[in-house]
């Protein structure tokens, strides 16, 4: 049980995927304009990754070591197309936010990542750990990212359609650029200057 | 014409892959310094750019579509890029060893580059026609050389400006994609 906290707790802070392995960028710095769209795609990056994490896992002794990269995208595409037709059926404001960025999960280095260091290797139940471990850690990240840019862009904090607060002021003249595409370079920057400032990561 | 024009304005200059769309990062922050190998690899992304829109747009419409197979894009694009990776690579190896020593470690890299991928789900996404998708991958891919070579030339420079400590490395080199980004914004009014 220790070993599976440890490979759980390690993907949150210690080895964040966003902050510290600088992965996945393209998705992260896309789609944080608002919690709602970082939710979904938390959602959607969460299921693929346990998914392929679990039968990569489960199959990692039959795969030959030669085609493996090839096999774990058409798993992990598999998982994509279920996670995109889902979403269309169920939510369909979210797949229309997320837009291109919900399928090209595909070659998200996150996803890819986890399946060529961990589930490649690994029992199936340290894999759950792992994806776990991983998600949370993302989701963590595409959080804070998308609370500043929506809160400094739009001057309110609303999710699903609720407003929970705004700052007064700001809401009649909001800083727009942030939820525009230089804000996103600028709120990942400070954010990655202020972790390594403080040494919440090396 | 005209339409064709403002697709490959719009996709190399206005929707940059890079700095407007947030596609292809990977390989935009890890960059080389040096402007020949960051254009190698930006020609190498802009050929397999250009042959998986081909190839993707023929697959989807006289295969996917005629056998209502729509749902299986995401496999069949994923597939179709890595294959053409493969013998782009395999091809470049086999006619002209020296180029292939200088794209060489770029090539394999492609295939997870979600600029690829990006550019034939967004040619699907807005239906463009054959000729169409042929002019809006060569504009992507050109944005693509055009971004990457300015970032090529200012990461010389970055290492020798007097960043705060905690500033150093990425965070430095947001800021700078940043600037690059609102220059960009410059384009929006062209077309």
């Amino acid at each position: 049980m220790t070993r599976w906290r440890k490979d759980f707790l390690k993907g949150i802070i210690v080895s964040n995927p966003v902050f510290v392995l600088v992965l996945g960028l393209c998705p992260t710095l896309a789609i944080s304009t608002s919690i709602d769209n970082a939710l979904g795609m938390t959602m959607g990056v969460t299921i693929v990754l346990l998914g392929s994490n679990i039968i990569i896992s489960a199959i990692r002794k039959i795969i030959p070591n030669s085609v493996r990269i090839p096999v774990f995208i058409v798993i992990i595409a598999s998982f994509v197309t279920i996670v995109s037709l889902t979403f269309q059926a169920y939510f369909p404001d979210i797949y229309e936010s997320l837009g291109i960025f919900l399928p090209l999960i595909v070659v998200n280095c996150i996803v890819l990542g986890r399946a060529e260091v961990f589930a490649s290797k690994n029992s199936v139940f340290y894999s759950i750990a792992d994806a776990l471990g991983v998600a949370i850690g993302f989701m963590l990240a595409l959080l804070i990212i998308s609370f500043i840019r929506q809160l400094l862009g739009t001057g309110a904090l609303t999710i699903f359609g609720n407003e929970l607060f705004s700052l007064p002021g700001l809401v009649e003249h909001p800083l727009s650029i942030f939820i525009q595409a230089p804000g996103a370079f600028l709120v990942i920057a400070l954010l990655m200057a202020l972790f390594k400032h403080t040494g919440v990561i090396e | 014409m005209a339409s064709l024009f403002s697709i490959f304005i719009g996709m190399a200059l206005i929707n940059n892959f890079i700095l407007s769309r947030f596609l292809g990062l990977c390989p935009f922050f890890g960059v080389s310094k040096k402007l020949g190998n960051a254009v190698s690899m930006g020609v190498a992304v802009t050929l397999v750019m250009f042959l998986a829109s081909v190839v993707t747009w023929v697959i989807h419409d006289y295969i996917l579509v005629p056998f209502e197979a729509e749902y299986m894009q995401i496999v069949i694009y994923i597939l179709v890029i890595a294959s053409l990776v493969q013998i782009v690579e395999m091809t470049i190896k086999r006619t002209n060893l020296s180029l292939y020593n200088s794209l060489g470690i770029y090539l394999p890299l492609i295939t997870t580059n979600c600029a690829v991928l990006g550019v034939t789900l967004i040619n699907t996404q807005e239906t463009y026609s054959l000729v169409e998708s042929m002019v809006s991958s060569i504009g992507g891919g050109v944005g693509f050389i055009i971004v990457l070579s300015i970032m090529s030339g200012i990461r010389e420079r970055l290492d020798l400006a007097d960043a705060p400590e905690a500033m150093k490395g990425l965070p430095i080199a947001f800021i700078t994609a940043m600037l690059l980004s609102i220059t960009f914004f410059g384009f929006g009014g062209i077309v």
